[in-house]
C-alpha cells in the first residue's frame, strides 16, 4: 500500500448525507473528452450495479440517516434495471439521476414521471450539455448529440420533469455570467419557463488529463490549506460512491483504488486521506457534485 | 468519427483505467479487492453507532407548556410580526418563538426589533443574523443564475444598511438552537437544522430515515425548524415530530398572499400540530417596500403569493408547483 505523506489532511465522514451510486459502471454509449471517469462503451473498470446489489446498500444507508440518493455512471439508462432501482430507492430517500439524455424517449419519460408522482419524495434528472450550440458542445461529447440531448430534455419536459442541465467549464465562456445567461435562454427557447442549471468545474484526470494536461505536482492539498471551519466544505466530508467493486469516498476517485474504503457502507465512516490532485480542485473549486 | 474519438471507443477492451494509466482489468480488480477495510457483521455494527453517537445536547430546557406559537423568516416584515403575535395573544400562547432570518426582502429592518422585545419573543440566531453580526458583505447565497445573485445580494444590502449596529450586535448574542418542554415532550428548536444553521429541510428531500436519526442523535420528541420559507409537518413512525414552522416574512410560494405560522399544543397522547395561515394588511407593507426602493419583483410576490427570485434552492417537487 502506497504511503501518505506527512502533512496530508484527513476528512473525516461528519454525516452520510448523500450516498452515490456508480450504476452503470464506466459504460456508456458516449465517450466524452472530457469525461473524469473516461466512461465510453467499452470501458469496463466498473460493470453495471444490479439491483439485488444495491439493496443492502439502501438499507445500510438508510440506518446512517442519508438523506439523498445519486445515480451515475457511464449514462444510468443503460442499466436495464436502472427503473426497478429508482422504484426502490424513492421509498428510502429523494433521488437524482445524472444523464446524458440520449435514452430519454418519450415513453420512459413517461414511466419516470409517473414514478416521480407515486413516490414520498423527489426524484429529480441532471442532463448534461457542454455548449449552447452543436459547434461547441459536439467536439466535447460527440457528433450529433447537442440536437439528440435537446431532444431528451424537451421529452422530459413534456412529460412533466423538469431536469437541471448540468454544465461543464470545458469552456471558459460556459461558466462567465453571460455564458450562464446564454443557457438560460437557450432554455427558455426550448419552452422551459422554469430552467434550472448547474455548472462543474473540470477534473483534470481521465479523459481529461488527455485533453488538457493532467495536475502539476503543486497541486496537492496540506493540513495548511484548511478553512478556518475545517474541510466541511468538501462533499467527502459527508458522501460516499457505491461501485459493483465497492464503496469509494467520493464519485471523482473511482478510477484510483486508493480511493477505495470498504465493501460495506459501515467500513468507510473513518477520516479519508486527501492526497490525490483531484482533491485540490474540489478544494480551490468549492465543487459539490451533488445539485 | 475522428481517430481521437475511435480509440475513445476501443482503448479500453480488456483494460481499466488507473489513474492515468490503463491496466488489464483483472489487475484493477484485484488491486481494489485489497483495499479497504474489513469488519465482521458485529463490528459493522459497533461501527455504525460509533458514527452515529453525539454528545448530550446541554441547552437549557425551557417550559413546560402547554400552548406556544413558533415561527420563522420574518424577513423585516413587521406588520406580520404585529398580526402573529395577535394571533399568539388570542390562541393565550404561554410564550412565542422565532427560529430566526429576521432580514432581507422586506422594508425598514430596524421596525422588528421593538416588536421582538415587547412581544418577548425568544429568537433564534439565523444564518441571516450570523451573517449581519458578522459584518459579511453580501448573504454568499452563490446562486448560479447570475439574476438570482442581483436580488439576494440588493436585499442583503439593503437591511444591512438599514440596520444599527445596536441590533446587529443583540442580534450575534442571539443562540443557536433552544430546547423546550410541551406537556411531556422536549423539543429541539434550531434554523436550518441541528446540524448546520444553513442546512434545508424540504418536505420532499427529509427522508423519514434522515428525521428518525436526526432526532435520535438529539434525544429529542420533535424538531423545530425553519429557513426554507415552506411549511410543513411529519408525524413520524416513532411517534415523534418534525415541524418546518413556516416564515411570516413572505408568503409560502402557493398563490396566496398569506403566511404561514405554527401552534403548539400538548395534546396529552400526541403532540398538537397545527401550520396556520396569517392574513395581514399586505397592501399597506407592498407601500412601504415601494417608498423604500426595493425590487417590484419583491411586491409582486407579496401580492400574488408567488416567489419570483431565488427559487433554485427548492427541489424538483417543490419546484414543479411553482409559478416561476
Amino acid at each position: 500500500m502506497p504511503t501518505i505523506e506527512a502533512g496530508t489532511p484527513r476528512v473525516g465522514l461528519r454525516s452520510l448525507d448523500t450516498l452515490w451510486f456508480q450504476v452503470a459502471g464506466t459504460i456508456c454509449n458516449l465517450a466524452c473528452t472530457h469525461c473524469f471517469v473516461s466512461a465510453s462503451p467499452t470501458n469496463r473498470t466498473h460493470e453495471f450495479l444490479s439491483l439485488e446489489a444495491i439493496l443492502p446498500y439502501l438499507e445500510e444507508a438508510a440506518a446512517l440517516g442519508v438523506k439523498e440518493f445519486y445515480f451515475t455512471g457511464g449514462e444510468p439508462f443503460l442499466n436495464p434495471e436502472m427503473e426497478s432501482i429508482l422504484e426502490k430507492a424513492l421509498p428510502v430517500a429523494p433521488a437524482t439521476v445524472l444523464t446524458n439524455g440520449l435514452l430519454l424517449d418519450t415513453e420512459r419519460c413517461r414511466r419516470l414521471r409517473r414514478l416521480a408522482d407515486q413516490a414520498d419524495y423527489s426524484l429529480d434528472f441532471r442532463v448534461s450539455l457542454d455548449g449552447y450550440a452543436p459547434e461547441t458542445n459536439d467536439p466535447i461529447r460527440g457528433e450529433g448529440t447537442f440536437d439528440r440531448i435537446l431532444q431528451g430534455v424537451s421529452n422530459l419536459v413534456e412529460a412533466g420533469l423538469n431536469p437541471v442541465i448540468t454544465v461543464t467549464e470545458v469552456y471558459e465562456d460556459n461558466g462567465t455570467v453571460r455564458g450562464k445567461e446564454r443557457f438560460f435562454e437557450l432554455l427558455r427557447g426550448l419552452g422551459i419557463t422554469k430552467p434550472r442549471l448547474k455548472m462543474l468545474p473540470v477534473f483534470q484526470i481521465g479523459a481529461e488529463a488527455e485533453r488538457t494536461g493532467a495536475y502539476e505536482t503543486w497541486q496537492r492539498l496540506r493540513d495548511s490549506d484548511a478553512l478556518d471551519e475545517g474541510w466541511s466544505h468538501l462533499q467527502c466530508s459527508s458522501c460516499r460512491m457505491v461501485t459493483d467493486q465497492g464503496v469509494w469516498v467520493c464519485p471523482i476517485l473511482i478510477n484510483e483504488p486508493q480511493g477505495k474504503m470498504g465493501d460495506a457502507l459501515a467500513e468507510t465512516l473513518e477520516p479519508f486521506p486527501l492526497d490525490h490532485p483531484a482533491c485540490w480542485t474540489c478544494h480551490v473549486y468549492g465543487v459539490s457534485c451533488k445539485t | 468519427m475522428s481517430d481521437a474519438t475511435d480509440s475513445k471507443l476501443t482503448v479500453h477492451r480488456g483494460m481499466a483505467t488507473w489513474g492515468e494509466r490503463l491496466a488489464p482489468l483483472e489487475e484493477f480488480r484485484r488491486a481494489t479487492a485489497r483495499v479497504g477495510r474489513q469488519l465482521s457483521q458485529a463490528e459493522r455494527l459497533a461501527e455504525q453507532q460509533r458514527f452515529l453517537e453525539q454528545e448530550r445536547d446541554t441547552t437549557p430546557l425551557e417550559g413546560p407548556y402547554s400552548r406556544v406559537v413558533v415561527f420563522g423568516g420574518v424577513y423585516n416584515n413587521h406588520l406580520a410580526l404585529e398580526a402573529v403575535l395577535d394571533a399568539a395573544h388570542k390562541h393565550r400562547a404561554e410564550a412565542v418563538y422565532c427560529l430566526g432570518d429576521l432580514g432581507g426582502f422586506g422594508p425598514s429592518p430596524e421596525k422588528v426589533w421593538p416588536l421582538l422585545l415587547e412581544g418577548e419573543v425568544r429568537t433564534l440566531r439565523g444564518n441571516y443574523e450570523e451573517s449581519l453580526a458578522g459584518g459579511r458583505e453580501d448573504c454568499n447565497c452563490g446562486y448560479t443564475d447570475p439574476r438570482d445573485n442581483h436580488f439576494a445580494t440588493l436585499s442583503y444590502r439593503y437591511t444591512a444598511e438599514n440596520c444599527s449596529s445596536d441590533f446587529k450586535s443583540w442580534m450575534g448574542g442571539l443562540p443557536p438552537r433552544r430546547r423546550i418542554r410541551v406537556g411531556r415532550r422536549e423539543l429541539l428548536l434550531v434554523h436550518g437544522s441541528p446540524r448546520q444553521i444553513n442546512e434545508f429541510l424540504f418536505d420532499s428531500t427529509s427522508p423519514v430515515s434522515f428525521l428518525e436519526v436526526l432526532l435520535d442523535q438529539e434525544s429529542c420528541d420533535g424538531l423545530l425548524c425553519t429557513h426554507t420559507g415552506l411549511h410543513w409537518h411529519r408525524h413520524l413512525p416513532s411517534g415523534r415530530d418534525v415541524v418546518n414552522v413556516g416564515v411570516i416574512g413572505r408568503p409560502a410560494n402557493d398563490g396566496q398572499p398569506g403566511v404561514w405560522y405554527t401552534l403548539l399544543e400538548d395534546r396529552d397522547a400526541e403532540l398538537g400540530v397545527e401550520l396556520l395561515p396569517l392574513e395581514y394588511d399586505h397592501p399597506a407593507l407592498a407601500l412601504e417596500m415601494q417608498q423604500q426602493g426595493l425590487p417590484q419583483e419583491f411586491i409582486d410576490t407579496l401580492r400574488h403569493g408567488w416567489w419570483t427570485t431565488c427559487l433554485e434552492i427548492l427541489p424538483a417537487r417543490e419546484r414543479s408547483r411553482s409559478r416561476y
